[in-house]
């Protein structure tokens, strides 16, 4: 039986499933309520010195988590309820989970997103306690396993013992989150998104984390094939792995720049400078996520990645807020984001804001080689207004005696009005296609839609034409073309991409060496 | 030699007084002998500084005055260096706002 799902993280898993939501075992109840304290006095010990193990292996995300977790069970005001129960005759998982199920509801009633999803931690502090109480040894999955169940805690995953495989297949569970982050970096097939429950739990199953997908009781056939699909998988990645230290070459010899996309400052603690041609995209928004940031917190943000890259260059983006990112107290509310006030067009009306970023972007700007390029310009009006505002800061910026620099600015080219019309374009230090925009517009199939998601295809005639004329302009007048959509990393996509004229990509990091290896085997 | 003390922070930290910087906000209160509180307004409710599950229940988002005052040996000292780690942005990198 196959049942389908999202892959988080790629790779294959063959083995037993265990149920991560099955019930702890029992729990014994003490003879007299001195006991019961006790009893939990040492589960509550055990569960920190579990946690503190962890921690020394974890990263520096993981182990705020973890750290988190310590203090908080360290705290007698978060024990204090549940003892005062045991005190007056209960047993101490039934008080333990009372005391901890009331904090947890407090947590879910605040109207702060942040700490609303502290409830998260909470669910799983209370449940580290319970499974010490309850000397569930086996609360520990088999090594190689495939752990299934709604959801899956972060602590659960670090205390995994994930050096002889194993995978994570999740009923709900999103690709955004903290663990889906950890799979993919230390490279743990994980689905999420399965559309039905894991019924039967018994024998082995198979996880296919690259297209998404796990095979219950298999046949011998399934088995077969999965293996088979497995060990190439395996191949390609040891192949990309070769590549991706080298710079990337077409079969034909010609040079391709692979520079990388990346979100959060962090994400470029995990790449080799050495192994890229620089950042082809720094998104911005991630610094919008929860609340506006200042000058001060984004230049510091800017200037990190500028310094990481020595002096490969840097694209930052000016926010792209709006469309399917929304920002508290910025975006507004429209029946047609993707067609409304969004990326520049936000940024120009929001001028407070966008001289905030316009500031940090130049006072960064000394501390590396940094490029600038605004989204979703649909008009030169709007790239001139844009412009006129960075060479008015950087005046006032140079009035006070601040240290400041002017980048190159360039535009996104993911509307097509300028993909077909590039000549009104002609005075910009450089284009960034913004592949995912571009082909959701040409094609009007919007990308966040399941039911169009066939139309949304960058290899569609019309996009490759609009990115080969884009990229002819861009040879005639001596301005660079690069791209930066998720077509850069797909090697599906990168012959037609090359064919087309493009000699720059910027992919996702995990994407990075695959790409590389893709470029191999194209013979432009 | 008995004293006490009180001023008021902005939280300038992206998410608040959120987990990480509530760890290290309440072990630094810990290394105090005064005692040490924090609220949300001038007139309280106030919270135990030394507790992570009080100073979280505060729930003080980025934009909170955060007020903070201790009683007892060093107190002054104490709300000093409090006030110093809130001012500091708990020494967090800039921009972190991936949620855990």
């Amino acid at each position: 039986m196959r049942i389908e799902g999202v892959p988080a993280s790629a790779g294959y898993a063959e083995g037993p499933l265990f149920d991560l939501d099955r019930p702890p075992a029992f729990y014994t109840g003490k003879a007299t309520s001195a006991e019961e304290t006790t009893s939990l006095q040492a589960a509550i010990g055990k569960a920190v010195s579990r946690l503190a193990a962890m921690v020394e292996t974890a990263d520096s995300d993981a182990a705020g988590i973890l750290e988190f977790h310590i203090a908080m069970l360290e705290d007698d005001a978060l024990s204090g309820p549940a003892f005062a129960s045991i005190a007056s005759g209960q047993t101490a998982d039934a008080a333990w989970r009372q005391a901890l199920d009331a904090e947890i509801a407090g947590y879910e009633a605040s109207d702060q997103d942040y700490f609303r999803a502290r409830a998260t931690d909470l669910r799983d502090i209370r449940d580290q306690v319970l499974r010490a109480l309850t000397a569930d040894g086996g609360a520990a999955a088999p090594s190689g396993a495939i752990l299934c169940g709604e959801d899956i805690a972060p602590t659960r995953f670090l205390e995994t013992d994930w050096s002889n495989g194993g995978g994570i297949a999740l009923k709900a569970g999103s690709t955004a989150s903290h663990v889906a982050m950890l799979a993919r970096s230390r490279g743990v097939p994980m689905v999420v998104g399965l559309r039905e429950p894991l019924a039967n739990l018994a024998g082995i199953a198979l996880l296919d984390a690259e297209h998404g997908s796990i095979v219950l009781a298999p046949s011998p056939d399934e088995i077969g094939s999965f293996r088979h699909s497995s060990s190439s998988f395996a191949a390609r990645q040891d192949t990309a792995r070769r590549f991706l230290a080298r710079p990337a070459v077409t079969k034909a010899g010609t040079a391709v720049r692979v520079q990388v996309n990346i979100a959060d400052p962090s994400d470029v603690d995990g790449i080799d400078i050495a192994t890229c041609d620089g950042v082809g995209l720094m998104r911005t928004e991630f610094l919008f996520g929860k609340t506006l940031p200042d000058e001060e917190t984004q230049y510091r943000a800017y200037r990190k990645v500028l310094e990481w890259a020595r002096d490969k260059p840097v694209t930052i983006r000016t926010v792209d807020a709006g469309g399917d990112k929304p920002v508290p107290g910025f975006t507004v509310e429209e029946g047609n984001p993707f067609l409304g006030l969004r990326g520049i067009r936000l940024s120009l009306a929001r001028l407070d804001i966008f001289r905030a970023q316009i500031r940090a972007l130049l006072r960064a700007a000394p501390h590396g080689n940094l490029r600038v390029m605004f989204p979703m310009i649909a008009m030169a009006d709007e790239y001139e207004r844009a412009a006129a505002l960075f060479a008015e800061e950087q005046a006032a910026l140079a009035a006070r005696g601040v240290a400041q620099a002017m980048p190159p600015l360039g535009i996104m080219v993911e509307v097509p009005s300028v993909a077909i019309a590039p000549e009104a374009f002609a005075g910009v230090a450089f284009f960034s296609i913004g592949s995912n925009d571009l082909t959701q517009y040409v094609m009007a199939a919007a990308r966040d839609n399941a039911a169009v998601a066939h139309l949304n295809s960058v290899r569609h005639p019309a996009v490759l034409r609009l990115i080969g004329s884009v990229t002819a302009f861009g040879r005639e007048t001596g301005i660079p073309v690069s791209l930066c959509g998720d077509a850069g990393g797909d090697p599906a996509a990168i012959p037609s991409l090359l064919e087309a004229g493009l000699r720059d990509l910027s992919v996702a990091p995990a994407q990075l060496a695959m790409a590389k290896a893709a470029i191999s085997d194209v013979s432009v | 030699m008995s004293t006490a003390a009180e001023a008021t922070v902005l939280i300038t930290h992206d998410v608040g007084l959120h987990a990480r910087p509530s760890v290290k906000f309440t072990k630094l209160a810990k290394t105090f002998a005064a005692d040490v509180e924090i609220a949300l307004a001038a007139n309280g409710p106030w919270f135990d500084a030394k507790s992570i599950v009080k100073v979280m229940a505060a729930k003080a988002p980025k934009g909170t005055v955060l007020h903070i005052r201790a009683s007892g040996n060093g107190a002054d000292d104490a709300v000093r260096a409090l006030i110093d780690l809130v001012r500091r942005d708990f020494d967090e990198d800039a921009g972190h706002v991936r949620s855990a």
